[in-house]
């Protein structure tokens, strides 16, 4: 048999039918379902009067409009917003799939909730209509995300027609200095590879560095693959991931689980596997990063200055003079130097426990800069639960963040959670478009280490400075 | 998805290269739940100004293209996002069919999957059907698919390729899904096969 990659494995076991040309039908285990790109595609099956295939393998939650102040239990005000959810709450319930209303303390981003309930698991292929769902590609599952008539098409049959992308590898090698996280690694993996550097491909991540991260760390990683343009991003399953699924409500048990591991362990890819393309990055020689510019790409070393249009080459002069423009800011002034006015933990790139975690540590005993506006959107119900009981949520709240109920939140400008024109915003997300998180706002990308020391600060902040060594192993 | 046929309509002049998704439909009008009702803010902030009142001069404004069936625009028409709110729009107009130089992939192919033929002609020839869209409502052309051509009002003939595939589930209304579902035993298939080696899934 010929070596294959991990995303051969996959593509092969699910393959219902290939047409001549190449076209084929690939099965889908898991169909993720939110409330902006579903309603039509519900409406399309009812015109045609179909029904969902496969109910039992497709989840649904609303996440995108979603208030995450507490007066949601009120309804939502925005009238556009409520039907949208309330589509959702009717489409769910008359078609019988899996559903966690907004009411329910396991609702949460589609992307979080999915790993956190057991549904993703390894060697599946996932999708849904959101091009984040590369997340799930963590665990070593097929994700990607889809349009309106795929979603459609997903319900009705439970079946994708799709290509097959090329392979490529990214390697990251060796261990991350202190302060450097998985946020650091996926940025920085963008800004040498460029927002299209992925086109094409399906990526594997690998290498010691990869290796050595926790689930959520995973997580972030894949969860920015479509930012550097590629369909999926995906790490091969190992101890880590067995006992992260391990006793997850929907996660198999028993003899059922013993089938399951013979499976997931051989999901790797095999040595002599055939790359389309190889990226390699020393884990020591990545810093903490920050984006400058209106392009996931537009990242740097928080130590460095603001480019210049000229330090760059073709389309991407205008491009830089642009952002720069609509960033407000001045070539060669220190990044260090930018001062922010609101700082925003959360989406389903950094709102896991883990996240908030080391934000709460860097926070603990210390307040915000005065007159900034901070808030922590945890990723679902359950991770904001989690983080009351280790003691979190109080050490967010005396340092002067709000603590809000979980949703997209600010990570796109659909709820009321937005920055006004000019407000400029140290963010966790994924996207700094322009008018991502609000018509004119100004979005600054980073870990969730850099955002709590911005949010001291009030301003871009090398995190490396705020932290306490570690003992030296005696 | 209805049958696409021989139609005779006005064609409408676009001289606009790069026309993106967000000029075809803002993304304020992405909260709808519905695929239809979009084409009131086709080409919104083009065809209305900030108090909502149409701009008179805007083409789809004009008395002779109200009821324009055909487009003819540019290169790269479609450009940006995925948004499948774009070519419901367009359709929800009562466009029927797109001529322009080239297009932007996803949105050529959310064209398909919505009945709107996207018609790829070369440059010069796109200047003498943009001439003749000029004319207003006396413009009519024929639009043939099975034939794979469009006459101008003229009655000048332009051939335009299209692939096999796509071309059969146009002229017979056939969806993706619909297609999918003739192969509907090989998915039960699958299922019983991968629900025995895969049960926990
Ligand atoms: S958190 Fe942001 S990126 Fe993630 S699903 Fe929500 S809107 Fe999309």
């Amino acid at each position: 048999m010929s070596p294959k990659t991990l995303y051969d494995k996959i593509w092969d076991a699910h393959l219902v039918d290939t047409a001549e040309d190449g076209t084929s039908l690939l099965y889908i285990d898991r169909h993720l379902v939110h409330e902006v790109t579903s309603p039509q595609a519900f409406e399309g099956l009812r015109l045609a009067g179909r029904k969902v295939r496969a109910p039992e393998k497709t989840i649904a939650v609303p996440d995108h409009n979603v208030p995450t102040t507490a007066d949601r239990v009120n309804g939502i005000t925005n009238e556009e917003s409520r039907i949208q959810v309330e589509a959702l709450d009717t489409n769910a319930k008359e078609f019988g799939v899996h559903y966690y209303p907004v009411s329910d303390v396991r609702q949460g981003i589609v992307h979080i909730i999915g790993p956190e309930n057991g549904w993703t698991l390894p060697g599946m292929t996932i999708v849904c209509g959101d091009s984040h769902t590369a997340t799930h590609g963590a665990f070593g599952a097929l994700a990607h995300g889809i349009g309106t008539s795929e979603v459609e098409h997903v319900l009705a049959t439970q079946t994708l027609i799709q290509s097959k992308s090329k392979n490529m590898k990214v390697e990251i090698t060796g261990q991350l200095a202190p302060g450097v996280t998985a946020k650091d690694i996926t940025l920085s993996i963008i800004g040498k590879t460029g927002t299209a550097g992925g086109t094409g491909y399906v990526i594997e991540y690998c290498g010691e560095a990869i290796r050595s991260l926790s689930m959520e760390g995973r997580m972030t990683v894949c969860n920015m693959a479509i930012e550097g343009g590629a369909r999926a991003g995906l790490i091969a399953p190992d101890e880590t991931t067995f006992e992260y699924i391990k006793g997850r409500p929907h996660a198999p048990k028993g003899a059922q689980w013993e089938a399951a591991m013979e499976w997931w362990k051989t999901l790797y890819s095999d040595d002599d596997a055939h790359w389309d393309k190889v990226v390699t990055i020393r884990g020591e020689d990545i810093a903490p990063v920050v984006t400058w510019g209106t392009s996931p790409e537009d990242v740097l070393p928080i130590d460095a200055v603001v480019p210049a249009p000229e330090d760059f080459e073709g389309g991407k002069v205008q491009g830089a003079k642009r952002a720069l423009e609509y960033m407000g800011l001045t070539p060669g002034q220190r990044l260090q130097d930018i001062e922010i006015d609101t700082v925003f933990i959360g989406s389903c790139t950094n709102g896991r426990i883990e996240d908030l975690r080391a934000a709460a540590k860097i926070l603990k005993g210390k307040k915000i800069k005065p007159g900034l506006r901070a808030m922590v959107v945890p990723g679902s119900g359950l991770v904001r639960a989690q983080a009351e009981e280790e003691g979190l949520a109080q050490i967010f709240q005396d340092a002067g963040f709000e603590w809000r109920l979980a949703g997209c939140s600010m990570c796109l400008a659909m709820n009321p959670d937005q920055l006004a024109p000019g407000e400029r915003c140290a963010a966790t997300s994924n996207r700094n478009f322009e008018g991502r998180q609000g018509r004119g706002g100004r979005t600054h990308l980073m870990s969730p280490q850099m955002a709590a020391a911005a949010a001291i600060t009030g301003r871009l902040t090398d995190v490396r400075e705020m932290m306490t060594p570690e003992p030296e192993p005696a | 998805m209805d049958k696409f046929e021989t139609f005779t309509g006005i064609a409408a002049p676009l001289p606009i290269i790069n026309v993106d998704t967000d000029m075809i439909i803002p993304k304020q009008f992405l909260k709808t739940i519905k695929r239809t009702g979009l084409g009131v803010n086709l080409f919104d902030e083009m065809r209305y100004d900030d108090n909502g009142n149409e701009i008179p001069d805007f083409v789809l404004n004009q008395p002779a293209y109200r009821d324009a069936e055909i487009l003819i625009s540019g290169e790269n028409f479609g450009c940006g996002s995925s948004r499948e709110h774009a070519p419901w729009a367009i359709k929800d107009f009562g466009i029927r069919t797109i001529v322009a130089p080239s297009y932007a992939d996803i949105f050529h192919n959310n064209c398909f999957k919505n009945g709107i033929l996207p018609i790829v002609l070369p440059q010069d020839q796109v200047d003498v059907l943009m001439k003749d869209a000029e004319k207003g409502q006396n413009a009519r052309m024929t639009v043939d698919l099975e034939a794979q051509t469009i006459t101008s009002s003229d009655g000048e003939v332009f051939h335009f390729e299209i692939d096999s595939f796509r071309k059969h589930c146009l002229l017979n209304g056939l969806d993706d899904i619909a297609l999918t579902l003739e192969k509907v035993s090989a998915i039960d298939s699958f299922e019983a096969q991968a629900g025995q080696a895969r049960p926990w899934v």
